[in-house]
């Protein structure tokens, strides 16, 4: 196992070297020339030469390149000039707090959505079936963004039951349940999608396992029907459904832009969109670059869940 | 393509999505002509009118500008950049996955890589990422949209070139001297469009979904001219106060996504051939058994006992009659051979016995199953369950399909003794391990330990029939179990089965198609043909003089060791299709003995003692 988690992480290498030249080559995409974009049309000539030699833009694409990728990885992702602080420490900061909902809005998803699947796929053409594969639609049709608005009307502006955003109170608050507080809406909202996608998915996969020859051989030993569907076969479709969940959280991350935005929550997507308003092209890179590399990762950890529950795969 | 359109159609869901999108895009496209308000005169003294207002059907928004026309335009606007985005996104991503399918080799697997990286970003950040060094706007937006679906075009048709490309007439295209862009434009491109068009419909909602995204973001079209996602994004600074300003293009938005996946929905399924053949339902717990007439009282005989069973396979409003009234008992200490070619019904009827048989689309329609005095046709779910593998056990062919591939053999062994009995693990271990001692499975111990990929073919048999004895069953039905083995496993596995009915007196139904192994085996045998039993007997009488021409064909198949340069008859022809079967005997349009009356009438089983055949013109007379 240890070493199946190695070379995976190995071969993980390339990727993230190509996240790094496809960023670097979209960013060398900018019309013009970067440091008057950071300083405006009203700097000085002197200045943009300045910060041309400070950025190091005066030298050529590929070693700028390697510069830029070196100083990263020495942790040193450039100075946010819309903050006045590094990028690498605004970049943590905010990526906690997105870590928080779109966790949460990720575990949300899987447990829902696979739960709802088999529920659905046991009593197909029942009424359950029915009721869930039309919750489904509306969910999967639904915007995030408009789901999430419509949210904040119903539950908290109307009944007063939650917060209307932020992640805590302004006064008091700041403990776990005041983060929950504040966390249930946007988690719903973020995850509804993705629920709607894994229920479908979970769905027919168990349909295809459930006509499988060892699930007739386990009816066939006497197992009764429940343990039918909820063990073997659950087990088996598992093997389909997790690759899913893996290309669910990249969804799910995505979607977290938007419902940060609507909600206020002080994660790394607002933090993008603020920073691509401001121009604030290092955070922005730093930002891209941070998060994908976190995905890449996240997506190893899938394969290795993978690998432990499906003894078939070669480690 | 009409017969793809009736299907979709029937779907009620596609046409519901069909008819919105249609009237939506009908609205759109005409309402340059409708008498609405500007879309950007604002007249900051009527902002925020409720709906119904005169003048504002929708209403105003926080300039006082009319809802209903800013949200036609505005639709009018995403529904074109999404579009525009999709055709792009269709077109270089297709051009790509053409290219790198086509040439194959080096190009391939530099294009293929980079189509990987982007593919490892959420989609998300690469948008981000092209608008932030483009700056905000529509068109922008637009550009960074398609870029980011451009791999997922470029993976797809790439794919699908792939396997063209190995395909003759592109061969016969090169041949003929034609250049490659004449072969990509004139043999590949009209080959994979359908593809590229079925993917450019799937995708065309989401992309429509991701501008209004960035949009609502401030990152693409930009004030005073508005498209859904940048009204719903001015409209959440008056959420609270204006709601209607937020409502409106919301619902719209949902209203586009929700018809163009109906429609997707209903395209997948209508090109999804597994749907038509019913293969997509779930098999119930037990075979359904509709019953027309009341269950036959005669008493049983042996230890279980098939009366006039039937068994049918209801695909549409075709009927196929897999079994049709078969009446078979096997004796305890007894092993029945059922023999017939593929299709010929023997499995469906074993299957039959413990309501195994996959329902839907399968349905018991007459007959009864009698097992200690009871009809277990009759029996609740709960009953039945008790005696599947405890008193009446399977053995199947293949266990590489039929035992779970995610749990260990042993496990499998355990779970098997534990749904029946109250024992401890250990103990149930200890009683797997002693049967994998008994099937004769080499360093038992270890082997409880292994997946069923990690075991050979003959070793995942003797698994199978392990399982099958691990309870102490009175009844064994065994469905082809030595057919997938080579033949010295193959006796192997018989001398076992045989030593274990001696040995503890268990009846067995042995199902098969070989002769040789019915002759080595079996003290009866029953002969099956489209889900009738032809001929029954004692093995060797009917070995020796077989009765039913079709027996005496089927034994005339056999090729005997050190028997001579014989002839291997194969009998010419097809079983019949059991959807509509001829009258009479089904058998006579490959019979060398047909006569006229043969297709006359229901020819019925003559029984004379021991023996009995269904054939008015026999080999031989039964005596």
């Amino acid at each position: 196992m240890g070493a199946y988690i190695l070379k995976r992480l190995i071969s993980a290498i390339p990727v993230l070297l190509g996240i790094t030249v496809i960023v670097f080559l979209i960013m060398a995409m900018i019309p013009g020339d970067p440091a008057t974009a950071i300083l405006g049309s009203y700097a000085t000539p002197d200045n943009v030469e300045k910060l041309n030699r400070d950025l190091g833009l005066d030298k050529p694409l590929v070693q700028r390149y390697f510069i830029w990728l070196g100083n990263m990885l020495t942790g040193d992702f450039g100075r946010s000039f819309s903050l006045n602080r590094p990028v690498l420490d605004e970049i943590l900061d905010r990526f906690q707090a997105t870590l928080i909902l779109a966790g949460v809005s990720f575990v949300l998803c899987s447990i829902l959505g696979i739960l709802a699947g088999v529920v659905s796929a046991a009593r197909q053409y029942g009424f359950a079936d029915k009721a869930i594969t039309f919750t489904v639609l509306i969910g999967i049709s639904i915007p995030s963004f408009f789901l999430g608005m419509m949210m904040i009307l119903l539950f908290a502006v109307n009944l007063r039951w939650l917060p209307v955003s932020g992640m805590y109170a302004i006064y008091g608050g700041g403990d776990l349940p005041d983060l929950i507080n504040h966390l249930i809406m946007p988690a719903l909202a973020l995850a509804a999608v993705a629920t709607g996608v894994i229920a479908r998915l979970s769905r027919s996969a168990m349909l295809e396992v459930l006509r499988q020859d060892f699930i007739r051989t386990a009816r066939a030993k006497g197992v009764p029907e429940r343990r039918v569907i909820y063990g073997h076969a659950l087990r088996a479709a598992m093997v389909s459904i997790i690759p899913v969940l893996g290309i669910q959280a990249g969804f799910v991350l995505s979607g977290a832009v938007y419902i940060e935005m609507v909600f206020q929550w002080p994660g790394i997507g607002r933090m993008l969109v603020d920073a691509i308003l401001k121009r604030d092209i290092l955070l922005v890179q730093g930002g891209v670059v941070f998060v994908a590399a976190a995905y890449v990762m996240f997506n190893i950890a899938v394969d290795v869940a993978q690998s432990v529950l499906d003894p078939r795969i070669k480690t | 393509m009409t017969a793809f359109l009736k299907l979709l159609f029937r779907n009620r869901l596609a046409a519901l999505g069909a008819v919105v999108l249609g009237l939506i895009l009908v609205l759109v496209i005409i309402t340059p002509l409708l008498p609405l308000a500007d879309p950007n005169v604002t007249s900051t003294g009527d902002r925020f009118a409720r709906p119904f207002t005169q003048g504002h059907l929708l209403g105003t928004d926080h300039l006082g500008r009319d809802l209903l026309s800013r949200l036609l335009y505005g639709t009018r606007l995403s529904l074109a950049v999404g579009i525009a985005a999709a055709v792009i996104a269709a077109t270089i991503g297709s051009a790509i996955g053409i290219i790198a399918g086509y040439f194959g080799g080096r190009t391939d697997n530099l294009i293929m890589r980079g189509v990987d990286m982007l593919m490892a970003f959420p989609y998300i950040l690469l948008a981000l990422a092209i608008v932030a060094a483009l700056g905000p706007g529509l068109m922008n937006a637009l550009v960074a949209v398609a870029a980011v679906n451009i791999p997922f075009f470029a993976r797809n048709i790439r794919g699908i070139t792939v396997s063209l490309a190995g395909r003759e007439f592109i061969d016969a295209a090169r041949l003929a001297g034609k250049g490659h862009v004449r072969i990509i434009l004139t043999e590949l491109l009209p080959n994979v469009l359908p593809v590229i068009i079925i993917a450019m419909s799937t995708t065309v909602g989401w992309m429509i979904l991701e501008t209004a995204g960035l949009s609502f973001l401030g990152l693409g079209s930009q004030p005073p001219q508005a498209d859904l996602g940048s009204m719903l994004g001015e409209a959440r600074a008056a959420l609270i106060t204006a709601p209607h300003t937020s409502v409106v293009p919301g619902i719209m938005i949902f209203f586009i996504v929700m018809s163009v996946n109906l429609l997707g929905d209903g395209v997948r399924d209508a090109l999804d051939p597994r749907l038509k053949s019913g293969a997509l339902s779930r098999p119930r717990a037990t075979t359904r058994v509709d019953r027309k007439d009341p269950a036959p009282t005669r008493p049983q005989q042996g230890a279980l006992d098939l009366q006039d069973l039937e068994t049918q396979f209801h695909v549409g409003a075709r009927v196929y009659r897999a079994v049709g009234g078969v009446s078979i008992n096997v004796a305890p200490g007894e092993c029945l051979g059922i023999i017939g070619e593929s299709g010929s019904g023997k499995s469906v009827t074993a299957l039959s016995v413990m309501g195994l048989v996959a329902s839907p689309p399968g349905v018991i329609t007459a007959g009864a199953v009698k097992f200690e005095g009871e009809d277990l046709l009759s029996a609740r779910y709960e009953a039945l369950r008790r005696k599947r593998g405890d008193k009446v056990a399977y053995i199947f062919q293949d266990p590489l399909a039929t035992l779970h591939p995610l749990y260990k053999v042993g496990d499998q062994m355990i779970e098997a003794i534990q749904v029946h009995h109250k024992v401890p693990r250990s103990q149930a271990r200890a009683r797997a391990l002693d049967l994998f001692n008994a099937v004769r499975i080499p360093n038992a111990e270890s082997r409880l330990d292994n997946y069923p990929h990690e075991m050979s073919g003959g070793m995942r048999q003797r698994v199978g029939i392990a399982m099958a004895m691990v309870n102490d069953p009175e009844v064994i039905i065994a469905d082809e179990p030595t057919t997938a083995l080579d033949v010295t496993v193959q006796a192997q596995i018989l001398a076992l089965l045989d030593d274990l009915r001696r040995e503890r007196g268990l009846a067995i139904i042995f199902i098969t198609h070989d002769f040789g192994v019915v002759a080595q085996l079996c003290d009866r045998v029953a002969v099956m043909y489209a889900g009738r039993i032809v001929e029954e007997g004692p093995t060797q009488a009917v070995l020796d003089a077989p009765a039913h021409p079709y027996t005496k064909r089927l034994i005339a198949c056999v090729p005997e060791l050190g028997g001579g340069r014989r002839r291997l008859e194969a009998i010419p022809g097809l079983p019949p299709v059991v959807d509509k079967l001829p009258a009479g005997c089904a058998f006579a349009p490959r019979c060398t003995k047909a006569a006229a009356d043969c297709q006359r009438g229901e020819i019925g089983l003559d029984r004379q003692g021991s023996r009995a055949v269904r054939c008015i013109h026999p080999e031989e007379a039964l005596a």
